[in-house]
């Protein structure tokens, strides 16, 4: 570089001058140059074709799945919550632990818009859209157990402040009212966020739809959208600042779902690491989840030049950065029961690895500490077919861990005559089983309906967006 | 023309429309937008937009969703107020005090995000002037393009310094593919 300073180039400091900063290249989010229409015919033409034939047997098979949860919960309001393997000691047991693993996926969707958003990640665009939905249905699922585990479910409306004729009023001072609060506000503000988002894409269907009842339909979800600019400026301000609202309340629904362990005066429950190692674990599963779900659309509508390798690594490598932080409070969990030298505190964990669910715990390490260390390599990174299975082993492990978390500290208590082995009941497992139906069937009428991708947040990433790009 | 709403013109590239949006500006006039399938960086400089008041609606959303979580909780467990339909009585759980901002904080909180979240949506729709399913701009033949990738402006007859022909040529003179003209 050419200084003008004779004595500076004579004597060649040590310090340089001035220092251009050095161009460092950036990987393509949308390959193979694709223009701005390409997009638009490519998203669109997803929602337009004639729906598939494999689309309606996974339709189909996913009503099938779907038909066990409700099976499941009509025969559990017709007889009672009995009907479920709950008995003393372990009066939570497979509900809390899926209302948990549910809460947690959708966490990444929440992550990917919000999160990524303020972080300026621009690789976002082209997976937040579907990992919006699946947070909503994820939230969908999730609700069904905290709702139908009250028995009777008429009676659920109790939970929020509802003037009534007895003047009950609940009582603020317990997680699980919290829990009510976060949860309900997180499924509304994940709606809204996802619909504000939807806004330019339902207007670009509308515009391009070939008959009347499309037209008026996408149009009246449009809200009479016509991408001014005067409009955009505002949009973007308020996209931003649900971005900004999104983030400190996903952090704080998986904090207040952690509450409810944490809170409590239970060996193996009553720790501070909870909310933390809860945010991560959810952050975890959930993008174990986007990529369970995106790499087969991804294969099907062939969509390579949008969701590119370097989506696959960045999101592998969250999965990496995540499941280890879940490893490493894994193990401090044992680290602060031994250096806190309670018995009791001790024997929960030692119970853990070494009891009755030994096998449920060791699950739960190699799916979630171990598996995804093989995202370590490019090589399995570039695999697809790989990630996919390991995404699905972490799915396994973060089930196992909420089972190991609530089961292995109930059915140990303090007092060892009411000590007990939980087991499901086969209705447990319809119920529970069948939401993958339901969220499988939510999930592919959204592929149906609604643009898959934020077409335009995509061409905002493109080169030829850029004003200064001639 | 007595049903003229304004005259729009078409361009191919966003730099091209962002230039013309600064000519636009610079000429002074008022009443005029530039259509686009997306965001362009650097058009709300281009066109004089201030920064946008959303934020206000979020601040005043936030703040009543706090006061009422607060309220909320310290009416239902710690007031013996009588209200229409509702009564507030003084619960009693474990001996712990009837009210204390530690315990109220989470759904307080929770509440706080969701008056936010519904207060900025509410405000971005009020300052766009939304729904409003039948502005000019949509009856233009070639609008469709506008969500896919062509990028339109238009100075409408109600500004000030709208002068049929000069308007047009001046437009005509920015670059465009196409001048037409809007119908009210």
């Amino acid at each position: 570089m050419g200084s003008s300073n004779p004595i500076l180039d004579e004597v060649k400091p040590a310090i340089l001058k001035e220092v251009d900063p050095v161009d460092i290249p950036r990987p393509a989010l949308v390959e193979n140059n694709r223009s701005f229409s390409w997009i638009t015919d490519k998203i669109c033409g997803i929602v337009e074709e004639k729906t598939p034939t494999w689309w309606w047997v996974c339709f189909i098979i996913a009503c099938a799945g779907a038909s066990f949860t409700v099976m499941g919960l009509v025969y559990l309001v017709a007889t009672g919550t009995g009907v479920w393997g709950l008995a003393n000691p372990a009066n939570w047991g497979w509900a809390i632990v899926n209302f948990v693993f549910w809460i947690g996926i959708g966490h990444a969707g929440t992550l990917i818009s919000a999160i990524l958003c303020l972080l300026r990640q621009k690789w976002r665009t082209s997976i937040n859209r579907a990992a919006e939905a699946m947070t909503i249905f994820a939230v969908v699922c999730a609700g069904i157990f905290p709702v139908f585990h009250v028995g009777r479910v008429w009676m659920a409306w109790f939970l929020f402040p509802i003037p009534n004729a007895n003047a009950i009023w609940p009582n603020f001072r317990s997680a699980l009212l919290w829990d009510v609060f976060a949860v309900s506000t997180y499924g509304t503000v994940s709606v809204l966020f996802w619909y504000v988002g939807l806004i330019p894409d339902l207007a670009s269907v509308r515009d391009r739809a070939k008959n009347k009842i499309r037209q008026v339909l996408y149009g009246i979800f449009a809200m009479g959208w016509r991408g001014s600019n005067r409009q955009w400026s505002n949009y973007e301000m308020c996209y931003l600042l649900l971005a900004g609202l999104s983030t400190p309340l996903v952090l704080s629904v998986h904090t207040i779902v952690s509450f409810d362990f944490a809170i409590s005066l239970l060996p193996g429950w009553h720790t501070t690491i909870f909310p933390p190692y809860f945010v991560a674990g959810a952050i975890f599963s959930g993008f174990g989840m986007v990529l369970t779900l995106m790499l087969p659309l991804r294969a099907i509508y062939r969509l390579e030049d949008l969701i590119t390798q370097y989506h696959i690594d960045c999101m592998t490598k969250i999965i990496l950065a995540t499941g280890t932080m879940v490893g490493y409070a894994y193990g401090m969990e044992f680290f602060i029961a031994a250096y806190g030298a309670n018995d009791f505190e001790i024997f929960a964990f030692v119970n853990r690895a070494f009891g009755n669910y030994a096998w449920a715990y060791w699950i739960m390490i190699s799916c979630n500490v171990i598996s995804p260390q093989f995202f370590w390599f490019k090589k399995i990174r570039e695999n697809t077919a790989l990630v996919w299975i390991i995404t699905i082993f972490v799915n396994i492990g973060m089930w196992f861990e909420r089972f190991v978390i609530a089961v292995t500290t109930l059915t140990r208590d303090f007092v060892p005559s009411s000590w007990g082995y939980y087991s499901p009941t086969i209705i447990d497992i319809f119920t529970y089983l069948g939401t993958f139906g339901l969220f499988s069937v939510l999930f592919l009428l959204f592929l149906r309906f609604l643009p898959l991708m934020a077409m335009a947040e995509i061409k905002v990433v493109t080169p030829q967006a850029d004003p200064h790009n001639h | 023309m007595a049903n003229q709403h304004g005259i729009i013109a078409k361009f191919d590239t966003p730099a091209g429309i962002m230039h013309a949006a600064e000519k636009v500006r610079d000429a002074g006039y008022k009443n005029w937008d530039v259509i686009t399938p997306f965001p362009i960086h650097g058009m709300d400089p281009a066109m004089g937009i201030k920064r946008s008041l959303v934020g206000r609606f979020t601040i005043v959303g936030g703040t009543i969703g706090l006061t009422t979580g607060m309220l909320m909780i310290w009416f239902t467990g710690a007031s013996e107020l009588s209200l229409p339909y509702m009564d507030g009585y003084k619960l009693i759980v474990g001996g712990k005090p009837y009210f204390s901002p530690q315990f109220a904080f989470p759904v307080s909180y929770e509440l706080t995000i969701l008056f936010s979240a519904f207060a900025s949506i509410g405000g971005m729709f009020i300052l766009n002037k939304l729904p409003r399913h039948h502005h000019p701009v949509l009856k233009y033949k070639d609008v469709a393009a506008s969500s896919d990738d062509k990028f339109f402006l238009y100075i409408q007859n109600e500004d000030p310094q709208f002068d049929g022909e000069k308007t047009r040529s001046f437009l005509k003179n920015l670059g465009p593919v196409e001048v037409g003209e809007l119908e009210e």
